[in-house]
């Protein structure tokens, strides 16, 4: 089967946070990665810092920086599905999972990352997450491509055991720094600290720049 | 936008009076508020686009600021206003800035309504 990488994530910069070492590394071996993004996350609450945007300016902004992300990350299909921000589990889930099946049928990705359902932490990533299990699970259980999901929860490795993908992304840090720093509304305060931190030769943390951990969805059928 | 002052917005808050007008109101202490500290509660609300007229309409406070708008029915409130600004579409946005440029509230009125 052809590889193709498909990132279903519901903000600008959830991928550049979460998945940007794994794009990466894909790219660097030519496989395709689609990202389709289903928000400009307008009602974030980061402005920049120096504060640079609003609330009625922050939409087109985010959306230049994801633009702006994907060049860094050289993501060649990027895709806005067009939701609002906060308002994902508010939607009907059959329809929000048919917009996320008509674009895996589209794809026929070998791969697929979200969010783990109930591991998210902000709403609009579980409701991503559980959309894009509701979307695979209408398919035959062979014909369902691999899910690796991101959990932030506290307990996730209580509920979900250790991550059984340890990425080591080291030799993609540089593309990570970049995709994040083109997040620049939303990752301002966030980099002046990375930077002070390197600055002073203190660790960062190496979730962010050494590795990335995903847990690989377990159907239950 | 910029740090109030308090005479530029209630002028500009005049020119809202006694028409519909659409109103964005939100505060929010940011989605990861209980997952940072588990002391918190993530508390986030907002409404876009009620559709109000204003009778009276007033900032007052010395800084962070307050504004009270006296509707048909009822009154809107918001409290901790910090900046402003009247947009290229005639739109009165003020906010509540937290240091580093996090917003913690909003109010905003505009003769048209707020893009969905």
């Amino acid at each position: 089967m052809k590889k193709h990488l498909l990132v279903i994530l519901p903000h600008p910069d959830d991928e550049s946070f979460g998945v940007a070492g794994l794009i990466a590394l894909n790219r660097k071996e030519d496989i395709p990665v689609t990202y389709a993004c289903l928000t400009l996350g307008e009602m974030g609450r980061n402005m920049g810092d120096p504060l640079f945007a609003n609330r009625e300016t922050l939409p087109l902004l985010r959306k230049q920086e994801l633009i702006d992300a994907c060049r860094e990350m050289d993501v060649q299909d990027l895709r806005m599905l067009g939701y609002r921000d906060k308002t994902l589990e508010f939607e009907d889930e059959e329809k929000l999972a048919d917009r996320i099946e008509a674009v895996i049928d589209d794809v026929n990705p070998s791969l697929v990352v979200t969010f783990y359902p109930g591991h998210g932490v902000h709403p609009d990533h579980d409701a991503c997450g559980a959309a894009v299990i509701r979307a695979l699970s209408r398919k035959k259980k062979e014909d369902r491509p691999r899910v690796l999901c991101m959990a932030i929860t506290h307990h996730r490795e209580e509920v979900l055991g250790k991550p059984d993908v340890v990425l080591d992304i080291k030799e993609a840090a540089d593309i990570k720094m970049n995709a994040l720093k083109a997040h620049k509304s939303q990752t301002g305060g966030f980099m002046k600290e990375i930077e002070k931190k390197l600055a002073n030769g203190e660790p960062v943390v190496e979730t962010w720049f050494e590795k990335e951990t995903f847990w690989t969805y377990q159907w239950n059928d | 936008m910029k740090a109030i002052i308090k005479e530029d917005v209630q002028a500009s808050l005049e020119t809202f009076l006694n028409q519909p007008v659409y109103i964005h109101l939100e505060t929010t202490t940011g989605s990861y508020s209980a997952h940072k500290d588990e002391q918190n509660m993530t508390v986030v609300a907002y409404i876009r686009n009620a559709k109000v007229t204003c009778s009276r309409a007033k900032i007052t406070g010395e800084g962070p600021f307050r504004a009270g708008l006296k509707i048909e029915d009822g009154w809107i409130y918001a409290e901790g206003l910090t900046d402003y600004t009247v947009d290229d579409e005639g739109r009165l946005l003020l906010a509540g800035y937290l240091p580093g440029g996090k917003l913690a509230i909003s109010l905003q009125i505009s003769k048209k309504p707020f893009a969905v």
